[in-house]
């Protein structure tokens, strides 16, 4: 071995090393600075007449977005309901049941139905819902979200319940477990921490989702009680406030940035905790 | 043979629901009582076939091993005994399977695995904690009794409870792999099964845990009738009463597992247990 070539290894060594390394680099620096962002412009707006308070009309100042606050978790329950059972029951039939040609026609279109782009999903629950009923409303916001939450749930459902190994499920059986059983009692709760964090990050996903919300749940300056009418959401509030041309309103916008954020943050946090600290004192 | 037949019947007439203590005796009476009997069984993977015309008896409270090279075939007969391979696609056997005379194809699957319960190459412990796995064939049978006394007595049986009775509630995975083993015996002996399957169960163990295991399957060789595949020729002599050679899906020689080690029939026998091969 030549010492030019001993030398010419470590050198693309060291190189591959700081390309990966500035590669890595550059993704937490930029999700820093997003954050950092937020979190200065939002945090300095921020106030607690923002979480108790309904938008002021134009041209008066202060006021706050309690109505899209209530509006958005509102949603997201809705999207939860309808898409979280559908999803996770599609994941089961894919991992634990599914024969090959029907499997593989569900996932495809599981697949092709992800990268819908969310605008699509909303014209689909505009002409479901909207279209139907006359006007926008909680429901057909609810729809267009849960609709988006199937996919993702779906995939990360099967993803977990596969990674459990085989000699679980043919250790339940040989007790006599049927097939149902040994599903639900050995390999769901298996696989649940991780089946617990794909629905979480399903509503995260959806949870900054502005233009399925554009002409469903449209948007909604007061309370919106029950389910049959327009609601307010962040995220088609930033949209709005953040287009305006009032600087207050620009305020507005990335205190409820930082809310959603906060938002998605706890849920996903105390989930993890939850799912966790039971998973330990269960033994899993 | 007439004994066999014999045995059979009474078979026939013993009730479903046993009592742990009530073979030991019928044992003794019937020394020659078969538990399963397989004849002509040919088994497939989809095309390809990987059991030929086996013929083998396995004695009740006996323990009869399983030898020969991998890949011929010990797992496959085994897991056809409770069924295990129904849950591989295009799998299929031919031939018949008698337990206690009666055809396994036409028992309920459920209820054949509760009788023969399986113990696994690798320790397989469900993520619960160490009392709700010995409890878990039970619950599943909504059984009504005390839970606490038959997993005490299960964990006792598997030489396991003086290591763990401080730490029921503590999580299965945080025992050792030998430890791991014997609870999934445990498990498997908590439903009191009339047979028990071991599929290599010390393969993954040092021989300490081995020692174990081995003693603990001539205990309940009062209770129940064992079958195990084993690599280890050692093994088989050591724990076995009966001892069956496949080679390439067929079996070979079977028979008191002295004489299979000492006065071998078949050159193939001999070739393998003196390690020219395999």
């Amino acid at each position: 071995m030549s010492r030019a070539r001993l030398l010419w290894r470590k050198s693309l060594n060291v190189l591959m090393l700081t390309v990966t390394g500035v590669a890595a680099l550059s993704v937490v620096s930029v999700l820093f600075l997003i954050l950092g962002y937020l979190v200065y412009n939002g945090g300095k707006s921020l106030n607690w007449s923002f979480f108790t308070q309904l938008p002021k009309p134009v041209g008066e100042t202060g006021g706050g977005m309690a109505n899209a606050i209530v509006g958005s978790l509102k949603l997201l329950l809705l999207a939860a309901v309808m898409g979280l059972p559908v999803g996770l029951m599609a994941g089961v039939y894919l991992a634990e049941f599914g024969g090959r040609t029907f499997s593989f026609l569900v996932r495809y279109t599981t697949d092709l139905l992800n990268g819908v782009p969310s605008i699509v999903m909303g014209i689909f629950a505009y002409s479901l819902v909207v279209v139907p009923m006359r006007h926008f409303s909680t429901l057909a916001g609810g729809v267009a979200l849960g609709i988006m939450v199937i996919p993702i749930t779906l995939r990360s459902t099967e993803a977990f319940l596969r990674s459990v190994p085989g000699s679980l499920r043919e250790g339940a059986m040989a007790l006599g477990a049927s097939k149902w059983k040994t599903i639900a009692t050995v390999v769901l709760p298996a696989a649940r921490a991780g089946i617990v964090t794909g629905m979480l990050l399903a509503l995260a996903r959806v949870a900054g989702e502005t233009a399925p919300l554009l002409f469903t749940a449209f948007g909604n300056q007061f309370w919106s009680p029950g389910w049959n009418q327009p609601i307010a959401s962040l995220p088609v509030m930033i949209y709005t406030y953040a287009i305006a041309p009032y600087e207050d309103w620009h305020r507005q916008a990335w205190a409820a940035g930082l809310v959603l954020l906060g938002i998605v943050l706890i849920a996903n946090v105390g989930t993890r905790l939850a799912v966790s600290h039971g998973g330990a004192s269960r033994g899993a | 043979m007439a004994s066999a037949a014999q045995g059979h019947n009474a078979a026939r007439l013993t009730p479903q629901v046993r009592v742990t203590t009530d073979h030991s005796s019928t044992a003794s009476s019937e020394e020659e009582r078969v538990r399963f009997q397989i004849s002509n069984l040919d088994f497939f993977y989809g095309p390809k076939q990987a059991l030929f015309g086996v013929n083998l008896k396995i004695p009740a409270n006996k323990v009869t091993a399983l030898i020969g090279p991998s890949g011929c075939g010990k797992s496959t007969f085994l897991r056809t005994l409770n069924r295990m391979n129904d849950t591989i696609r295009h799998s299929r056997y031919s031939g018949e399977i008698l337990l206690d005379g009666q055809d396994i194809r036409q028992m309920d699957v459920v209820g054949l695995r509760r009788r023969v319960g399986m113990v696994f190459q690798r320790p397989n412990p469900f993520p619960k904690s160490i009392f709700d796995n010995v409890a878990y064939g039970l619950r599943i049978n909504g059984y009504k009794g005390s839970l606490r006394d038959l997993v005490e007595h299960s964990l006792q049986r598997a030489a396991l409870w003086d290591e763990v009775k401080d730490y029921l509630h503590k999580s299965a995975f945080a025992l050792s792999g030998g430890q791991q083993q014997r609870l999934c015996i445990a498990r498997a002996l908590a439903v009191d099964p009339e047979v028990l399957l071991l599929d290599e169960p010390c393969s993954a163990l040092d021989p300490v845990t081995t020692a174990k295991i081995e003693e603990l399957m001539f205990q309940l060789k009062d209770s129940c009738t064992m079958a195990i595949v084993t690599h280890n020729m050692q093994q088989a002599a050591r724990a076995s009463d009966f001892t069956a050679f496949m080679l390439d899906g067929k079996l070979i020689e079977h028979s008191e597992t002295p004489k299979l080690f000492t006065t071998p029939r078949d050159p193939r026998t001999e070739a393998y247990i003196t390690g020219r091969f395999g």
